[in-house]
């Protein structure tokens, strides 16, 4: 959308550009605590250590840290009978085979039995709270009211196949009730878990330098003032945010499988770039993905002015953090303070998992005003959610070209458009999941999940859980197979990260 | 599989949930299935007294929309489906352990039998499949394996289906669905993208129900979900017919509701239940937000349904019912010729008495595809 929008010169209007950021910004939030409970937790907490814990002593732990009702005795008594349950049918389902009493789990049995309660409790609030995007795009996931020049979601007080008071009041109640999640679960439990695991706040640190695109425009297409800034941060220096420019992105396919036609030496920027698939692996089914080793991937090399860089929640609240936005920068010396450590833990896989936490409160104490921004300007009487100047194709310039930005929860997206008599002549995507799973470049420079996992100590080769807390970290869009190797060749492991 | 079963209803009624609320929720799916009320029992004794059926989860070409779809489902949730109802043993995105231990649980699975397998993601068949491995073996042998080692297979999502996305022109990666991966299976289709949740439950409760598939059209989707289409469900059908179009994106007619098949939907050429359970726990979908269907359960949608925001062939007089009806037999007539092997047609004339095989007893498995 964006990308388009920027080629052909369209302004959408205000109301869309707030359903926009509720949108996403809803995103943010529940797709941040599934992140942590559904996709993160099981590497820090060990499910079957529940089972040996004080249903009171849980109770005990889980009402000093926040007032949230479901903490009674009889409530992690309940949970703890669900899961001896399922343990003794002896079918584990989707918890089989996991690294279960691996000495790298350090939470005590009351904390474990906390978090396997608050992870069930997770499923269903995510369930619920993500029906503002059924309000605002139809449906989730993948919502369909996206146009374009706005939104084809409209707006009229005054009917009911529109967005009005009555679906207003909804999202409210909804963007309340995620709040109230973050403040009273998330965020209490991320900070009694993180200090068991303090010696994280030393590893997995990854390239240190940062991109963000920014997100959440506060005004119509005016990308001078975002929520969330735009900036770049190099050798982790917090001093300076340096101004992002999208003309210094380029990749690298020198050790990816394909080719470009110029030779694979040199990056192109997305405006001039090719996507010619050339697989060298070896022929499946394979063993070990040790080969020649000259190309390795099917991510390409994103550089940022010839740097690799980390994008994701982490990226965000450093340059945020350095640029000095006020409620970002509160949060963060709020946890820092509670851990007891300084801006430097920031840099490890402990402070990437804290600053999405930081994130997800930042986002969900701001969505709800922007439910109020959006009714202020419905009662000003600006039902507009649509700029259709340029919707028909005979309108635009026979050549055209825009960048397209955007912030996933997991890290910065962009998309490069060429449009040439009203169609698409190249188009191409450069994903958070590239950026931080990025192979090597031609200077033989490495990826940030490759640098953060130079020096992670692994107590146990057959059961690396280590490896898997600071990829997880980035949270990873893929299902993908990452091949670790000693500096002998010989492969130390092969791990599936899911 | 072991002997010790909790049962859904034994462990909701540990958690404080009634008998009767049991059943409520056990009419509820009966409804959701299109079937008659005297399922109802039958449905709470399957749920009650069942094992937990191991079902494994396969990702090929996908983006994970299908399984974060599954992660809303709400009846059964998927945390009691996960604990209570059925034996997850693989998900790539959402099972505890990782690399060769997760493997070992897919491996164990399979070498045991008797499992369900749910497929989300196309296959490449391009290049020997390199376009998608996984632990150093192809999507294609994979699912060649499980597929077709398993009770049955349900398809889940567009991609699955007939290859999504990846399957669109040019097909760079030779992507198609479990259907012609791996042909001769018993397999289910719920496509959709992704699909509504309510569906991809009501058939595992079927399945464990009856011990079968729920029939389905010739495409191989149940017809309780896609045995409708879009249009005559629809809750703005009456402006269809009154001659009552939006014109313009957030025009007058727009905000109250009118139809939207000027700005190209294509709920007349689409069969599926949208309308009806809408996604979300009955929270919208897209008509009812203001855009068009795009037909995303239809065969091969990304080719067929665009561009998306042009209306459906010209017939004619269209806001007229007679010719409603010609329409969405229009654009299944122009993409007929391309589709003709796969049934479409014929599929359209099964759908014309799809409930009456309800009523027989044998809630016959037609899932059965060639
Ligand atoms: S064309 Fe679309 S919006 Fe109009 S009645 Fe049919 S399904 Fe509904």
């Amino acid at each position: 959308m964006r990308a388009v929008e920027d080629a052909l010169g369209i302004t959408i209007p205000q109301n869309a550009q707030i359903i926009r950021n509720l949108i996403e910004g809803s995103q943010y939030v529940q797709d941040h605590v599934i992140h942590f409970y559904h996709l993160h937790a099981l590497d820090w907490v060990d499910i079957t250590g529940a089972l040996k814990a004080d249903p009171a002593g849980t109770a005990k732990l889980a009402q000093s840290i926040s007032d949230w009702p479901n903490s009674s005795e009889a409530h992690f008594k309940g949970v703890q009978n669900r899961v001896k349950t399922f343990v003794e049918s002896g079918q584990l389902g989707l918890f089989a085979n996991a690294y279960w009493g691996h000495p790298a789990y350090k939470l005590p049995p009351e904390a474990n039995l906390m978090a396997v309660a608050h992870y069930l409790e997770a499923l269903d609030w995510q369930r619920d709270v993500i029906r503002v995007h059924a309000i605002l795009g139809a449906k989730n996931p993948h919502p369909q009211t996206y146009l374009v020049g706005g939104m084809a979601l409209p707006i009229d007080p005054n009917s009911q196949n529109a967005l009005n008071a009555d679906k207003l009041a909804l999202m409210k109640q909804l963007l309340a009730k995620a709040r109230v999640f973050v403040e009273k679960v998330y965020i209490p439990d991320l900070l009694a878990v993180a200090p068991f695991y303090k010696d994280w706040a030393g590893v997995g640190g990854g390239v240190g330098n940062f991109l963000a695109y920014g997100e959440f425009p506060l005004t119509p297409n005016n990308t001078e003032r975002l929520f969330l800034p735009r900036g770049v941060i190099l050798n982790k220096d917090l001093t300076k945010v340096l101004p992002m420019d999208h003309q210094k992105v380029s990749e690298y396919v020198t050790r990816s499988w394909y080719d470009y036609a110029g030779g694979d030496g040199k990056a192109l920027h997305p405006w001039d770039g090719e996507t010619a698939p050339h697989y060298t692996g070896p022929k499946p089914p394979y063993d070990s993905m040790v080969g020649d080793g000259a190309k390795y991937s099917w991510l390409k090399a994103p550089r940022y002015d010839g740097n690799a860089m980390e994008v994701g929640p982490l990226a965000r609240m450093l340059v945020a953090y350095g640029s000095g936005v006020k409620p970002v920068v509160d949060t963060v010396n709020l946890v820092l303070k509670t851990l007891g450590v300084g801006p430097e833990a920031l840099f490890s896989t402990l402070g990437r998992t804290a600053a999405r936490g930081v994130e997800t409160l930042v986002l969900a104490q701001q969505i709800e005003s922007w439910v109020d921004a959006l009714a202020a300007n419905i009662k000003r009487g600006d039902l507009k959610t649509h700029n259709g100047d340029k919707w028909d194709p005979s309108k635009w310039p026979s050549e055209a070209k825009g960048f397209g930005f955007f912030e996933a929860p997991r890290g910065a997206l962009g998309h490069w458009v060429r449009i040439k008599d009203g169609a698409i002549a190249n188009y191409q995507c450069v994903v958070p999941s590239t950026w931080n799973g990025s192979p090597r470049d031609a200077s033989n420079k490495r990826g940030a999940w490759e640098e953060a996992l130079v020096g992670t100590p692994v107590t146990d080769p057959e059961r690396p859980i280590e490896i898997l807390r600071t990829v997880h970290s980035f949270d990873p869009c893929m299902a993908c197979a990452v091949h670790v190797v000693d500096t002998h060749g010989r492969e130390v492991t092969r791990i599936k990260v899911v | 599989m072991n002997d010790f079963s909790p049962g859904l209803e034994n462990v909701l009624a540990r958690q404080g949930v009634t008998r009767r609320d049991f059943l409520k929720f056990c009419s509820a799916m009966a409804a959701t299935l299109v079937l008659p009320t005297r399922y109802v029992e039958r449905i709470a004794d399957a749920l009650a007294t069942v094992k937990r059926p191991p079902l494994v989860w396969l990702e090929f070409q996908d983006c994970a929309g299908c399984s974060e779809a599954f992660l809303r489902a709400s009846r059964p949730s998927v945390g009691d489906i996960v604990l209570d109802i059925l034996s997850v043993n693989y998900h790539e995105t959402i099972m505890a352990p990782a690399g060769k231990a997760a493997v070992k649980s897919l491996d164990d699975t399979v070498k045991e039998g008797g499992y369900l397998v749910v497929v989300e993601g196309s296959i490449p068949t391009k290049d020997n499949g390199i376009y998608c491995t996984i632990g150093g073996r192809t999507a294609l042998d994979i699912a060649k394996q499980v597929c077709g080692k398993a009770a049955a297979t349900l398809t889940v999502g567009a991609c699955a289906f007939y290859g999504g996305w990846p399957n669109a022109t040019p097909n760079p990666t030779g992507a198609v669905g479990v259907k012609d991966a791996v042909p001769g299976i018993t397999l289910l289709n719920l496509p959709g993208c992704p699909p509504n949740p309510v569906n991809i439950t009501a058939t595992v409760v079927h399945y464990l129900t009856f011990g079968s598939l729920p029939a389905t059209d010739q495409l191989g989707r149940p017809l309780f979900a896609y045995g409708t289409r879009i249009h005559d469900n629809c809750e703005r059908r009456a402006h269809y017919d009154a001659g009552e179009y939006v014109e313009e994106w957030g025009d007058d007619h727009a905000r109250a509701g009118w139809c939207l098949y000027k700005m190209g939907c294509k709920g007349p050429a689409t069969f599926h239940n949208c309308p009806t359970v809408r996604y979300n726990d009955g929270t919208s979908w897209p008509v009812g937000a203001g855009h068009g269907c795009v037909g995303c359960s239809e065969v091969a949608f990304w080719d067929t349904m665009s561009p998306f925001y042009r209306r459906l062939p010209n017939v004619a007089g269209f806001g007229v019912e007679a010719q409603a009806d010609q329409i969405g037999l229009g654009i299944v007539g122009g993409v007929a010729a391309a589709f003709a092997a796969h049934g479409v047609v014929s599929a359209i004339r099964a759908r014309q008495q799809p409930l009456a095989r309800h009523e027989s007893d044998g809630v016959s498995a037609e899932g059965k595809e060639g």
